[in-house]
Order: C-alpha cells, then sequence, then structure tokens
C-alpha cells in the first residue's frame, strides 16, 4: 500500500469496494437461487423421494450377505465402491508428494533450520510431556479399534488413520522429532506409505480379477460381526488407515520443519 | 416459490453457510481466511448431503442381523460419498496452505492485494 | 430435537460469519475449530455416525492443526511475538 501515489491509492480504495459491493451481491443473489431451489425439494426426512431407489435399498438388503460387513457405509466405500477409494488414497498422496514439492528442505537447510529454532523453542515442560504420556497408548488404542473395527461399526480407514496420525503428532511435538524420527524415520515412512497404497491396489486388482461380480472362489466372507469378517474389508481399512496416518503425520512434518 | 422452504430448514441453513464461505472466499484478501471460507463450503455442501440421506425414524445403516430391512435405515450413500468429500477436502486444504506458505516466503506477505502490488512492482 | 438442530444450526450461521468478520487470524481458526465439531454433532444427530467421527478426527482435528502450524510459520519467519499479518 505504501508504495502508490495518492491517486493510485484512490484507485485502489475505489476498486475495493466496488469489488465489495459486487461481491456481496453475488453472494446474496447464489443465497436466494439455492434457497429457492431448496423451497423445490422433496421435504426434510421424508421416505418417498426419488434419491430413495433400488440403489441403496440393495446396498442395505444385500450387503451383509454379498460383503460380510455389518456397516453398510463401510461395504460401499471399501467394496461396491473400493476404486473411488484408492482414487481418495491416491489423492491424500498426491496432496503430500505436492506439499513435499512446495515445502521440502535440503537436509543441510533442514539442520541449519533447527539448530537456529532451538534456542526459541521452549523446552515443552513436564505438562505437556505428562500428558502425552498419558494420552498417547489411548490414542493409539483408539485409532487401532476405529480401523480395525470399521467394518463393524462406525469409524474405518479415515477416522482411525486420522486419530493415529495426531497421536504421533502429539508425540513429536511433546518429545521432539528425534524421539519420533527413532521408530518412524523417513526410510520407514514411505515404504509404510507406498506399500499400504500398493497392497490396496494389487489386493482390489485380484478381487476385480477373480471375484468381480461376486463370484464364488473369492475371499471367504466369515461369520458376520466378528473381527475376522468381511473378506477383503478388514486388510483394506488397515491400508487406508496406514496411509491416511503416514499423509497425516507426513505433512504435519513438511510444515513444521520442511523434512523428517 | 415452492412450500418445502421451512420444512427443510437444514438444507435451507446449509446453503446459508455456503453464501456465507463463498463471501468469505470472495470478500477476505487473506489468504489464511480464504482458504478456511473455502473449508466452510465444503462443509456446507456436505451437510447439504447427510441432511438429504436421513430419514424420520430411522436408523443409522448399521445391520443387526442378516438380510437387512431397507425400511428400518437410512440411506447410506450420501454418507460414503461425504466421507470421501471429507478426506479430499483436508487434502485440498494441506496443498493451498502450502501454496499460501510459499507466496508468503516469496512476497513476506498473505495478503492477496499486497501480492498483487508486489508483482506489479516487480514488472515495472 | 428439531429444535435442538435449529439452535446447532444457528450456531453455524453464526460461526462461520463470525470467521469473516473477525479480524485476527487465530481466533478466526478457532471459531472453525469449534464450527466443524458442531458439525459432527449435528451429523451425529442426522444417524451419520462414520461421518461424525470423521469430521471430529480430520476437521477439527488435522486441519485445524493445519492451520496452527501455518500460522506459527508465518510468524516465526517474521520474527514476531504477538499478531499474525492482518
Amino acid at each position: 500500500m505504501n508504495r502508490l501515489n495518492d491517486g493510485e491509492r484512490g484507485i485502489f480504495r475505489r476498486f475495493q469496494a466496488g469489488y465489495g459491493a459486487i461481491g456481496l451481491l453475488v453472494s446474496g443473489a447464489l443465497a436466494a437461487v439455492l434457497l429457492l431451489t431448496v423451497s423445490y425439494l422433496p421435504g426434510f426426512g421424508q421416505a418417498d423421494r426419488p434419491t430413495e431407489n433400488e440403489v441403496s435399498q440393495r446396498y442395505i438388503a444385500k450387503g451383509l450377505e454379498e460383503t460380510g460387513a455389518t456397516n453398510v457405509v463401510a461395504a460401499v466405500i471399501l467394496d461396491y465402491r473400493a476404486f473411488d477409494t484408492l482414487g481418495e488414497s491416491a489423492v491424500l498422496f498426491a496432496a503430500l508428494a505436492a506439499v513435499i514439492l512446495l515445502l521440502r528442505e535440503e537436509p543441510a537447510a533442514l539442520a541449519r533450520r533447527m539448530a537456529e529454532r532451538k534456542p526459541f523453542e521452549p523446552d515443552q515442560g513436564p505438562i505437556l510431556r505428562i500428558t502425552a504420556r498419558v494420552l498417547i497408548p489411548w490414542l493409539l488404542l483408539f485409532g487401532a479399534y476405529l480401523v480395525l473395527n470399521g467394518h463393524l461399526s462406525p469409524g474405518g480407514g479415515f477416522s482411525g488413520g486420522a486419530v493415529t496420525g495426531a497421536a504421533m503428532i502429539l508425540h513429536n511435538l511433546a518429545f521432539g522429532p528425534e524421539q519420533t524420527r527413532r521408530f518412524l524415520s523417513e526410510r520407514i515412512f514411505f515404504r509404510l506409505l507406498v506399500g499400504a497404497l500398493c497392497f490396496y491396489g494389487l489386493a482390489k486388482g485380484y478381487v476385480f480379477f477373480t471375484g468381480g461380480n461376486h463370484l464364488p472362489g473369492s475371499i471367504p466372507l466369515g461369520q458376520a460381526g466378528s473381527i475376522f469378517s468381511g473378506g477383503l474389508i478388514g486388510p483394506l481399512n488397515i491400508a487406508v488407515g496406514i496411509v491416511t496416518a503416514c499423509a497425516v503425520y507426513g505433512i504435519f512434518a513438511l510444515f513444521d520443519r520442511g523434512g523428517w | 416459490m415452492g412450500e418445502n422452504l421451512l420444512r427443510n430448514y437444514l438444507e435451507a441453513g446449509a446453503v446459508v453457510i455456503f453464501s456465507v464461505g463463498f463471501s468469505t472466499l470472495l470478500l477476505q484478501s487473506n489468504l489464511i481466511k480464504k482458504i478456511i471460507g473455502f473449508n466452510i463450503m465444503d462443509t456446507a455442501v456436505f451437510l447439504f448431503l447427510a441432511a438429504k440421506g436421513y430419514i424420520a425414524g430411522r436408523r443409522a445403516p448399521i445391520l443387526t442381523g442378516p438380510g437387512g430391512d431397507p425400511a428400518q435405515y437410512i440411506n447410506p450413500i450420501p454418507s460414503a460419498l461425504v466421507l470421501t468429500g471429507i478426506v479430499i477436502s483436508v487434502s485440498v486444504t494441506a496443498f493451498a496452505l502450502a501454496l499460501a506458505l510459499r507466496l508468503y516466503e516469496r512476497y513476506g506477505s498473505l495478503d492477496l492485494n499486497e501480492i498483487l502490488l508486489s508483482r506489479e512492482g516487480e514488472k515495472t | 430435537m428439531t429444535l435442538f438442530k435449529v439452535l446447532l444450526l444457528l450456531f453455524l450461521i453464526a460461526c462461520a460469519a463470525a470467521v469473516s468478520l473477525t479480524r485476527r487470524l487465530l481466533p478466526a481458526i478457532i471459531i472453525f475449530m469449534s464450527y466443524s465439531l458442531v458439525m459432527s454433532l449435528l451429523w451425529a444427530l442426522l444417524e451419520a455416525p462414520d461421518l461424525a467421527v470423521t469430521e471430529a478426527a480430520v476437521g477439527a482435528g488435522i486441519t485445524s492443526v493445519l492451520f496452527f502450524l501455518a500460522l506459527k510459520r508465518v510468524r516465526a519467519l517474521r520474527g514476531e511475538e504477538n499478531e499474525p499479518p492482518e
């Protein structure tokens, strides 16, 4: 702003005022049009409407029999529409790759920056450390529960992976990156991430080739409601959980310091 | 004007939140606020879809026995779609924030007007 | 129950407007965090527990952590202690 002269500043102010007015007008018009559309939609909570068609009814009626998962949402995202989820994991991976491209620093620059930052980083103190020590096992347990029970109850790979990633972030914040690197070095990190993504693609590809439309000869579905049921849904949930946890922790590390 | 505006109060609220997020995206010149507005638009769309999947008096689609009765459970498809969308939205947020941080490193500001002015200054 | 849903919805609209109206970035991010939590509550009421769990973990947790980290980085680069840039 300071490098403009008075005339330019006046033009800039007028442009901003006009832009604000037009922006408000556009948002208001959008709201009005959308509200008008909403007023013509079928009523909220009503059972007889076009979206209640044979697709969702079939998922509920045949889902347990065909996929072995009691959670129909998990059956939809990891069995009927599993390729979507492969694409979704790939999008997470692509986001991590883009963040690496944008924020990664060379190891030498990283070490210099960490050394520069050290005097300014306050010691995290006993409160955070003790809280983390108490909390992290429970967070990891909850994340593992969400992932492993994804086909039986609400949860699944994404939420469980996010909780696990949050536990790793907490560990990193409380004890410092050196401690986290002891069990999750860059090498292990990328092996886990890429391995889980490849496992997902291969496993689902195998099912598509051998048991495409749920022909016999595929993986046994097990007894409904037990933890070893649902055929491939359990392993796929674990793979998705690993991808999510690694992507979340990796994006955190890159945002925090630009490397592992 | 249809007659269902008040009955569809959740959808109407989602639309209003969407417009508020859109105005944040348009009017704020700070990049971080723009990204928050973008996230608000995302969640408003998800709220709309979740409200469209809800059916009064039915339960969440967790089956309790073989051969579920479709008249007892809500529609599972919007839930599955939105689950995908939430993860995509966090990926896009991470990417957008990384881009904003790079802009900050280059131009020393998160304000879009300042960045545009700096670019003009570089050109001349 | 309808009244509760309407109250949550009004809270959400107020939060969305408050993000735009607060001048400082840190309060805006905290407001967005509470917005995500209330949104996950609303989804639990709409019988979509999968969404509620995922939004509480991803939307309120991870996204907010990313925003905080971005703010921290911006401040660290500027060397200022108190205030992010407007």
